[in-house]
This record gives C-alpha cells, structure tokens and sequence, in this order.
C-alpha cells in the first residue's frame, strides 16, 4: 500500500480536466503502454498568450493519474515563459509529496509539459532526443538524466531510477548512469549547502559547540535514512565523549539494530563532530 | 475500514484463519505452554498434541507423519528444499526450475547462479503451460534438484506435478515442488507420487502466518538448513511454534473435509465472477482455463494499469491484487504474465481475484457492481484507449515467449 497525501487521493479519485482539447495549441506525448505509464497533454492559449485551457489523458497509477490533472491546475493561467520554467518538483510540492518509488509520475508531467510547448513552437517533441539513449528498457537519455539530477540534487543510481526509471528495467545501464552522475557532480559545483566546512569538523569543540552539532548531525544525516526504514533515533543524553541513544520504531526490535549503531551512526557523528564519539545504545 | 463491507478476494496473498483454528490454538498460548522436547509430562503432553497436528498435515497430503516436517513459512520450506538438495550432493551443481516460479523459488536460484551455480529456467507457453519433453531434456548428468511449483499464484494454473516428478525418478534426479497454492486446492496424494520434497504455508490454508511445511520423502537425502537442536527429528532445528502447528493441524484437517466445497460451491462462484468480468469490453483471462485453481481467476483490463483499478476497487472495500507493481523497483509488469508472452496492454491491467470458502453471491454481486464502472472511468482518461476505440483495432497478438 503506498502512503499518498490527501492531494494526490483526492486528484486521483476525482481528477479535474480529464480529456483532450480538439483544436489545441500545443501537444505533448511521453510515455508508452510498455513502459507502465503515458500522458498526452494538450492546450490552448488566450490572446494574451496565457495558458486558458490544459486537459490530460494518462494510463498508469494512482500518482501519474494525480500527477497529471494537478499539472493541468498549475499552468492554467501561466505564459509560456512560466510554464517553461515548472519542474517535476512543483508538481510534486504541489500534490504534498510522492513516495520516493513513484517520483517518475511527476517526471512525465515535467516532460509532457515541455514537449507541448515545444509542439507549439514548432520544435521536436523533446530536448532529450538530441541526447544519447542510456536505458534501453525506457528509453531514456543522458540528458534527460543529467536534467532530473540537477533539478531534484540527486546523487545515487536508485534516486535516478525513482525519478526516470532508467536503470529499473534489466539495470544493465546501472554503471553508466553512476558514471554520469560522477561526471556530473564532481564538475559542477554542488549549490552551497549550509554544511558546515570540514576543517571545521575536527576543530576542538566548545561543549554547547559540540552538543549542536551532534543534534544537528543526527538530524541531518542519521534520522532520514533510519525514516526510510520506518524507525527513529532518539538523542537521550551525552557524557564526554559518550553518545547515548535510544532507537524507535522498527529500529528498536530491529536484529541489526547493533550494526545499525556502530557501523552507521557512529562513523556519521566521527565524520561530522568528531573522531573520539563513542555512540552507546539505552533501552528505552 | 470504519464500518464498511469488506470483500476479500485477495486469498492467494493470504487468508483468514478459521474461527475452528483459532479456536484450538488459543489452549497452547495459556496452560499448555510447555516445550514438547522436555522429559517431564507436562511438556510430553504438548508433543503428544504436535504429532496429532502432524498426522493431520500427513493424512492431507497422502503422507506418513514422520515425513512432515515443520518450518516457520513456504519461503523457509523452499529454500531448504534447494539448500538441501544442493548440500547432499556436493558434486552436483545445475538445478532445473521455471521462470513462473514464486520468488521463494525464483529468487534463491538467481542468487544461487549469482554463486557460481548452474540454472535452467524453463519457459511456459501463452497458456502458462510446461512442455514436459523440455523439463526431460534439461535435466543432466549433474542435476541436483528439479524445482516446479504445483500451482501458480498469480494465475493458478496448474502444473503437472506427478508426472513431472515420474520423469525427474525416472532419471533419478531429486524433485521439490513449491506447492503452497495447491495444498487444500487440489487432491494430493504423496505416497501415490515420486515427490522428493514438497513445500507448504499454513496461511494460505486458514491457518495463521508464521508457519509451514516442508514434506520430505522417506529415503531422501536431506541436510538441515536450520542448524541447531534435534527438533524435528534433526531435520530443523529450533524449538516448535506449538500453537502455531496445533493451528496448522486444524487447518489441513479443515482443508481435507472441505476440499469438495472448495472445488464445487468456490468455483462456481469463480466462474460467475469469471463470467461477469469478460462482459467488459477488451478484457481477457490469463492462463489456461482448464487447468487452473478453483479459486483464482486472473482477468487483465487493456489499456488501464493495474494500481488504479485496486484502489478504486479498494475504496469500495473490495481486495484483490495485480501483477503489475508500478514501483520504480520493478517496473516490469508480472513475471508470470511477461513469461507468458502477454502482451504489455494487457499485463499491465491485471487483476487478480483469489476466493475462498468465506466469499458468497453478494460478494460476486458486489465485484460484478462496481468493475465495470471502475474500468470505464479509468479507460476515458487513457489516451491508449480513445486510439484503440478509434482504430477497433484487434487486440495486439502475443508476443512469443
């Protein structure tokens, strides 16, 4: 069962603009029934040049149904200037959120976005298709992944599977999408992040210094990904050098909960505060 | 699920424990608690109750007690099965199995050939049916194990398992089958067969999750894959779930009385179901109709996907499931399906409906209401459907497997 906001329930259970406009201005297809899901979007501008009407037809789940119509909703009223500039990103804000898994749907609202307005200026239906196909399975390119890593701060294979799909199929293409992510991030310089510089890190800590920043850390680095595994850290208390924590949710019963402490807190709170943590579990 | 009528037909994912089977293992939880291994009364009474449960599973299968022997799920059954066959025959490295095999099966034999193993997959026809002369031909000189599940989960059909297992004996090669979805669906009797190894799981029968069966034959070579205590006779290690197996052993009594209902009135009701779903235009169903499990039908809707039809079918609190995920982890519709030759139109759009002895005509009536609805909303918002109604064109052939 996936956990979708109200929104996307509610776009998918009584989705707005359902149809296709018959003398559209613009046309834009993605998708195709092999790969699971498809959207042809159309619209129809006003004589200021804004968009008066959009309607979607979509084949796919629940989240590329919801995806769609709320798409719809966002450019209404928008220039093409505007449009051009809305990302997968603002659809999914838009909806509150999609599971990680099913972020491609937004993706496809992205892309069917740009090829209708690329239709309407007379263009091939999309940018990518000058790129070079890196996924045989869904047909998808380098630039297109280049794109989706740049707008979203991906790092990882799996997130750009989530995002596009490349490398979901047969995963033969796993190894080139990593090398275009090593290319990717190590030239272009990542935006400044309010991470704390690493010279830093190792500096001789104040007390007050040295408990922020464990909190932080935990915050930052620790609780996402013990999230994802549907449990939670808790920061109990700490003595010098001695972290102590205690774990929630699946993490409590979890049999890897050992490993969990040593191999991935610990080596988080070292790399971040400071070499000497030693990080203690207290059972709750 | 405030309050609303719940229809379940989801029974291949799993089922409800009987109101009997809870019944009899609520005792084991309270005053029978004590360990059937130990040397006093008051644990030996529990273990007289364990070998009743045992000879209840026995008497199921066609088998003797001391071939039954308990696990804590098919999945575990299975690998131990594989395990098993692999570790007693250390000279013998190629297993032969299917491509439609549930993951417990499919999974391992693709981290065993990761290992450095040998894996034939054998192919299915459009029907999801075996050609027996290839199971023959695959087997070789170092075969350890032939692996082929008595029924399918996601389309029911049904293979033909004794006479697989002739072949297999015939070449003296060990044969296992992953028959969780047959147990209690079909007549088995083990004694009558040349089965090596047969796997079972209690909640697929009306006994609770947690706990299963792995049936081994007298004189087959067996290696524990749970390693420990001398449970289970040595073969599987770790004190025995007893409320669990006193449930177990209801159920596959309950099974064993009940199969004739299950193959009358469930199919019946199958079929009219069945019958109701393929009124909707460009539908079809997957497998072979004539031999497939009473309960489950497997219908596939083009042109709509799979997860939007369960959850409009969900909000009018009806389970059922698809093959197709639609998760960006398995974007490939069903293995089954996809090894069948379906084409994607139709894979995409499958459902699953798996009854049981607890469904009735209201809970048809009820399906029968809704899908069509369901389907047609879905199908005006497709753009591959307003194309095919265009065109009329005929349902896309088969892609051949």
């Amino acid at each position: 069962m996936w956990e979708y906001t109200d929104k996307v329930k509610k776009y998918f259970t009584e989705p707005v603009n359902v149809g296709e406009i018959l003398d559209p201005d613009g046309v834009g297809e993605v998708g195709s029934l092999a790969c699971g899901d498809a959207l042809k979007l159309t619209f129809k501008l006003d004589e200021q040049g804004r968009i008066a009407d959009a309607k979607f037809q979509t084949f796919g789940c629940a989240s590329a149904i919801a995806s769609s119509s709320a798409l719809t909703e966002m450019v209404k009223g928008m220039t093409l200037d505007e449009a051009e500039k809305l990302t997968n990103k603002d659809i999914a804000d838009f909806l509150g959120g999609l599971p990680k898994e099913k972020m491609h749907c937004s993706v496809m609202g992205e892309e069917a976005l740009q090829a209708a307005i690329r239709n309407y200026k007379g263009l091939e239906p999309l940018p990518s298709e000058e790129g070079e196909v890196v996924c045989q399975c869904f047909g998808v390119t380098d630039k297109e992944i280049e794109k989706v890593a740049q707008n979203n701060d991906l790092h990882t294979v799996e997130e750009i599977t989530n995002f596009t799909k490349a490398g979901g199929g047969c995963g033969e293409c796993q190894e080139k999408i990593q090398a275009i992510l090593d290319r990717l991030w190590d030239t272009v310089p990542k935006q400044p992040v309010e991470v704390k510089p690493p010279a830093a890190k190792k500096k001789k800590l104040t007390n007050i210094q040295k408990m922020k920043l464990i909190e932080e850390t935990l915050e930052r680095e620790v609780r996402p990904a013990l999230k994802a595994d549907g449990g939670d850290i808790e920061l109990i208390d700490i003595d010098g050098d001695k972290v102590l924590v205690s774990l929630r949710g699946r993490c409590s019963s979890c049999a890897a909960s050992q490993a969990t402490l040593g191999q991935f807190v610990q080596s988080k709170l070292r790399e971040f505060v400071s070499e000497d943590l030693v990080v203690e579990e207290v059972k709750p | 699920m405030s309050g609303q009528r719940v229809v379940y037909m989801d029974n291949n994912a799993t089922t409800q424990a009987a109101p009997e089977v809870v019944a009899a293992m609520l005792p084991f939880f309270g005053e029978y608690y004590g360990n059937p291994s130990s040397m006093h009364n008051f644990g030996g009474q529990v273990g007289t109750k364990v070998d009743t449960a045992r000879g209840q599973v026995a008497q199921l299968l066609g088998a003797s007690p001391e071939e039954i022997v308990f696990t804590s799920c098919g999945t575990e059954s299975d690998n131990t099965a594989l395990m098993s066959a692999l570790a007693s025959q250390p000279g013998k490295r190629h297993i032969v199995t299917t491509r439609v095999e549930h993951p417990a099966v499919l999974n391992t034999c693709q981290g065993l050939a990761a290992q450095g193993y040998e894996v034939t997959f054998l192919k299915v026809d459009r029907n999801g049916n075996l050609d027996l002369e290839a199971v023959a031909e695959a087997i070789r000189e170092d075969t350890a194990l032939v692996s082929v599940m008595w029924a399918n989960n996601e389309t029911g059909v049904i293979f033909p398992v004794p006479e697989i297992a002739e072949i297999c004996a015939a070449k003296g090669v060990l044969f296992h089958t992953d028959a969780v979805q047959a147990v209690g669906k079909v007549p088995i009797d083990l004694a009558g067969t040349a089965i090596s190894m047969l796997a079972l799981s209690g909640h697929k029968l009306h006994a609770p999750k947690g706990i299963g069966v792995l049936y081994i034959r007298k004189g087959t070579p067996f290696v524990p894959f749970i390693k420990g205590g001398h449970q289970e006779h040595g073969r599987r290690a770790g004190t025995e779930n007893v409320p669990y197996i006193i449930g177990l052993g209801k159920a596959a009594e309950l099974a064993r009385t009940r199969m004739d209902q299950e193959n009358t009135q469930v199919k019946a009701l199958r079929d009219r179901l069945e019958t109701g779903l393929l009124q909707v235009e460009a539908t079809m169903v997957n497998g072979d109709p004539d031999r497939r499990l009473p309960n489950t039908t497997s219908v596939s809707f083009e042109y709509v996907e799979g997860e939007s039809i369960l959850l409009h079918l969900s909000s009018q609190g009806i389970c059922a499931s698809s093959g197709s995920a639609c998760t960006s982890g398995s974007l490939e519709p069903s293995h089954v399906l996809r090894a069948m030759g379906v084409p994607f139109t139709a894979a995409h759009g499958s459902i699953r409906f798996s009854l049981s002895v607890y469904n009735t005509e209201a809970d048809v009536d009820h399906v029968l209401a809704n899908m069509p609805g369901i389907i047609e909303r879905l199908r005006v918002m497709s753009p591959f459907w307003a194309k095919y109604q265009k065109t009329q064109c005929a349902t896309p052939g088969y892609v051949e497997p």
